[in-house]
């Protein structure tokens, strides 16, 4: 049994393990707890500003102490990150100051707090924004790579971490983690499975149960959304002709949407899309959601034996 | 350049009024009433107080000035001409392709511009985030803004408002430039705001009401606001929109409208160009 952590526990161990840079503060919208941005702040109190619940003040603040030359860690839940969605376009990504932003709490496996809770856009929002890098890693290790390597980047970013744990794919491997590069977790040449977040894992069981039945499935994490790692998605669309994508979070806009954006210009293989069916989730266990959804690795198979029927 | 005397920058706001109304008359378009009512206090700032070097526009220990009222930027390209951050010549180059004077003032484009505006509300909180860095610094660099009185309206003035004083930013300044008239109307008629000095007293800040055309009252306030440091300050300025041209003054036709050929010829009379 692997072991088990969510996703924001790797951010807040980041922002900790990034504290000996001084330039390093940290903005929160008193959902610190949360997000896991508490524990830099009760190391670092003097380099934490508290913006209260006022999401809007905080990515301009952010803002403000990047340009004057700090490195600014806002987050709050993802859901309350898109009321400040014009103050990340014209404040943060227009004049592309490195602001970056996390987004916890996101998608339908957020569970029992219900639709209100439960963002199923970010990555299709921030997506849309020159300059932002987005992010969503399936696991704690990779999700504290990632943000470790954010002081670096120097140009803003979303990344979108989840509330409740998942198995742990990369112990011992946090050197594999790339900005930008997505990660073969599995090898096969009937069709690439190209997933991000939660849903690499019900993933990696899905080719699982496929190979069982003979179908021989690569799956990719692909915890970077932009820049999409447009290289490997054109040698997987040569190398198996069939692609399924797959996250928790809107069919509309997000992960595949954009592997779709990029393969209709270069190599239109056939394609199915798992993700929320542009609609609203609900309150349930976050094992229930997935299912609900349409989320689950039985899902995954369905829609990879249903592509691999459209390949001529 | 700190030290002008009150003649001076009152010289120098008229020669601004000027460029004002050339800039928009060769646009065609932008908004000239802002721009003129906001343009004493900036040419008070400038002249008497904001520690900047044109010459070394990203001095990191410098000032801030956040023009959050971004559309009236004609005003802030006037001043920055007349500081030595960009020729006289570059103000041709006003919502012109390639131009330096954006639209809406740019910190990407425009040298001395500190915070890319044009969307309402957002000023404040970025000056914030200056002041907080400044803090942080251990530096006694102040951070300024100017806001509109219509654009209070937009509710994340407030948040900026409050955590402000949660903070005891006693380094963040701000200039409430009160025209009293938005893009639409009257403010009164698109939104009444009531007592204003009110409103910023009862989230903490230190109030000064002056009148925002008089140079002395606008450097006395200045001078005041260095004397507050334990609590964000508002400067509430009442001016005129359009001040200093007839027709404009005072008339919501010229928050965004450019003058025309005659008006143009009016305008630069009286503001006492010899033509």
């Amino acid at each position: 049994m692997s072991r088990m952590a969510a996703t924001r526990d790797g951010y807040g161990d980041a922002l900790l393990a990034l504290a000996d840079n001084s330039k390093v503060v940290v903005l929160e919208a008193d959902l610190g707890k949360s997000t896991k941005s508490l524990h830099f702040r009760k190391a670092h109190p003097e380099r934490t500003v508290s913006c209260g619940i006022g999401e809007q003040n905080m990515l301009l603040v952010a803002a403000g102490l990047a340009s004057n030359g700090y490195i600014p860690f806002a987050s709050t839940f993802a859901i309350f990150t898109e009321r400040a969605f014009e103050q990340m376009r014209n404040g943060i990504a227009r004049p592309n100051l490195a602001v970056h932003l996390c987004g916890s709490h996101g998608g339908t496996h957020t569970g029992t707090d219900g639709s209100s809770a439960q963002s199923i856009e970010d990555l299709a929002i921030y997506r849309t924004l020159p300059n932002v890098v987005v992010m969503h890693p399936c696991d704690d290790v990779s999700t504290k790579a990632l943000t470790m390597q954010l002081p670096g980047l120097g140009s803003p970013s979303y990344m979108r971490t989840a509330r409740n744990k998942t198995p742990v794919l990369y112990d011992g491997r946090e050197s594999e983690v790339e900005i930008g590069k997505g990660i073969v977790l599995s090898e096969g040449s009937d069709v690439a499975i190209i997933a991000c977040g939660v849903l690499v894992h019900e993933s990696l069981e899905a080719a699982e149960k496929l190979s069982a039945e003979g179908i021989s499935a690569t799956v990719v994490d692909m915890h970077t959304i932009k820049p999409l790692d447009t290289d490997l998605i054109d040698s997987l669309s040569q190398k198996c002709g069939a692609i399924v994508t797959a996250e928790d979070h809107s069919v509309i806009g997000g992960l595949g949407g954009a592997v779709a954006e990029h393969i209709v210009g270069s190599n239109p293989v056939p394609m199915e899309k798992i993700g929320v069916q542009d609609r609203f989730g609900e309150s349930a266990g976050a094992e229930e959601m997935l299912e609900m959804m349409g989320l689950k690795s039985h899902h995954i198979c369905d829609a990879v034996k249903k592509v691999i029927a459209r390949k001529v | 350049m700190p030290g002008m005397s009150i003649s001076e920058m009152e010289e120098m706001a008229r020669k601004c009024r000027v460029e004002i109304c050339k800039m928009t008359h060769r646009a065609q378009a932008g908004h000239p009433g802002g721009s003129l009512s906001e343009i004493d206090i900036l040419c008070g700032l400038y002249g008497h107080r904001l520690r900047v070097k044109p010459d070394d526009p990203d001095w990191d220990d410098r000032d801030r000035f956040i023009l959050s009222k971004g559309h009236a930027s004609p005003g802030m390209y006037a001043i920055l001409a007349e500081m030595g951050f960009i020729s006289h010549e570059d103000l041709k180059s006003y919502r012109v392709k390639g131009g330096v004077c954006q639209g809406h003032v740019d910190m990407k484009w425009c040298p001395g511009v500190d915070f890319s505006a044009g969307s309402l509300g957002m000023g404040l909180s970025f000056g914030m985030g200056c002041a907080v860095a400044a803090k942080l610094d251990g530096s006694n660099r102040n951070a300024y803004v100017m806001v509109g009185d219509g654009e209070i309206q937009e509710g994340s003035v407030w948040e900026a408002a409050m955590a402000a004083t949660h903070h005891e930013l006693g380094n963040l300044k701000l200039f409430l430039d009160c025209n009293g008239i938005q893009n639409d109307d009257f403010c009164e008629a698109q939104m009444r705001m009531f007592d204003i000095p009110a409103k910023w007293n009862s989230f903490g800040w230190a109030v000064k009401v002056i009148d925002g055309h008089d140079m002395t009252s606008i450097v006395e306030a200045i001078d005041w606001m260095d004397t507050i440091d334990d609590k964000p300050a508002v400067v509430i300025a009442k001016t005129i929109k359009g001040k200093g041209v007839s027709f404009m003054e005072n008339n919501p036709a010229f928050h965004g409208a450019a003058p025309s050929d005659e008006q143009l010829a009016q305008a630069l009379s009286e503001l006492g160009v010899e033509v």
